[in-house]
């Protein structure tokens, strides 16, 4: 019996082919198709996404929740929540009034694109609006993943260490504006603001900075400032 | 932890071309990987083995190509090899760098047999 195609015919023989391919495809291609789609929704609906990522604890949902009890009045919101399990993030957004989709990522460490299209999908942004995406508390892997957004926003508190942007540097490379969080802390913890800043700067000369405190509310008003310039139809306070 | 989706791609891209070429088994794989991607190859390696079982890429034999990070300064345009995105300028000490090669994650190759 041929050993190839199992046929009785022991006479004949298969020729192999081998060949080789070229590829030349990026890994993550299919994820930055995607998010192009998402920017281009974003821009046709004229929605202003961010996305915002830190390490597990550095303040996103706070900074979220002051943002939208303070602008609310004046700016439409949509959040998309990322964590690996439970609702509470969301359910923290939903007490501020605010529409908002939790995703659970499982065992998963990042938000992908096409997550992102599914969740705009289900939740319908409206047009005009600001959509909070906020990231898997995560300062290695949403590095890689681009999910459309306009603007990705680093987020780092004074109780992690100022030498943080240098053992993270993807991140504070990728991101585009860097929010330094509970200042407010500053007096107790041994963070170099300078230093901080510095070596961020070293990893993306590029990157703005924002200082500031959910708690005490000293530098919110930069924060908004910088937010309210970013959209096309400026809303004066 | 990223690694697996990563390799979950890899595999993805694998079949798209294994498929469109009516192979019948992937034998080798050529990856470029630069040293400043987010990819932490012995993350990559244990990922490998668990995410290519029972695909296409079963089997295969993988050639990692690691790319030498390298960047250009926005100041003097000299080009030099970075190991880290923080490095600043040899001649200048500028930190403001474009870097050109060292991001690299691609598949380059497939060789495939009918």
């Amino acid at each position: 019996m041929c050993a190839t195609c199992g046929c009785d015919d022991t006479t004949h023989t298969h020729e192999h082919h081998k060949r080789t391919i070229s590829v030349e495809r990026d890994v993550l291609h299919e994820n930055n198709l995607l998010a192009e789609r998402n920017r281009g929704y974003f821009e046709a609906k004229n929605i202003f996404a961010l996305n915002l990522v830190s390490s597990p604890g550095s303040g996103k949902t706070s900074l979220l929740e002051r943002t939208l009890r303070d602008l609310k009045a004046r700016l439409d919101f949509a959040v998309i929540e990322g964590d690996q399990q439970t609702t509470r993030d969301a359910d923290r957004i939903h007490a501020t009034g605010t529409k908002v989709v939790q995703i659970n990522t499982g065992k998963g460490c990042h938000l992908d694109a096409g997550m992102i299209q599914n969740a705009i999908k289900g939740m319908k942004p409206a047009d005009n609006s600001v959509l909070f995406i906020e990231n898997v508390g995560n300062l290695v892997c949403p590095a890689m993943f681009d999910l459309g957004e306009q603007e990705r926003v680093v987020i780092i508190s004074v109780t992690e260490g100022d030498d943080k942007p240098l053992k993270y540097p993807d991140m504070f490379l990728s991101s585009t504006v860097c929010v330094i969080n509970k200042i407010d802390l500053l007096p107790y913890v041994p963070f170099n603001m300078e230093q901080c800043r510095a070596n961020a700067t070293k990893v993306n000369p590029n990157l703005r900075f924002v200082e500031l405190s959910c708690t005490s509310g000293e530098g919110l008003q930069d924060w908004y400032t910088w937010l309210q310039s970013k959209l096309p139809t400026p809303v004066t306070a | 932890m990223h690694e697996l989706s990563i390799v979950m791609s890899i595999v993805d891209i694998a079949r798209e071309y294994a498929e469109r070429e009516q192979a019948t088994t992937v034998d080798e794989i050529e990856i470029d990987i630069g040293c400043l991607s987010t990819v932490e190859m012995q993350a990559f390696d244990a990922a490998w083995k668990q995410g290519v079982r029972n695909t296409v890429l079963d089997g295969a034999l993988k050639t990692i190509n690691r790319i030498q990070g390298e960047a250009c300064c926005s100041r003097c345009d000299e080009i030099f090899p970075i190991d880290n995105a923080y490095d600043a300028c040899p001649a200048c000490g500028e930190h403001f760098i474009v870097i050109t090669k060292g991001k690299e994650l691609r598949v380059r190759s497939l060789a495939v047999s009918y």
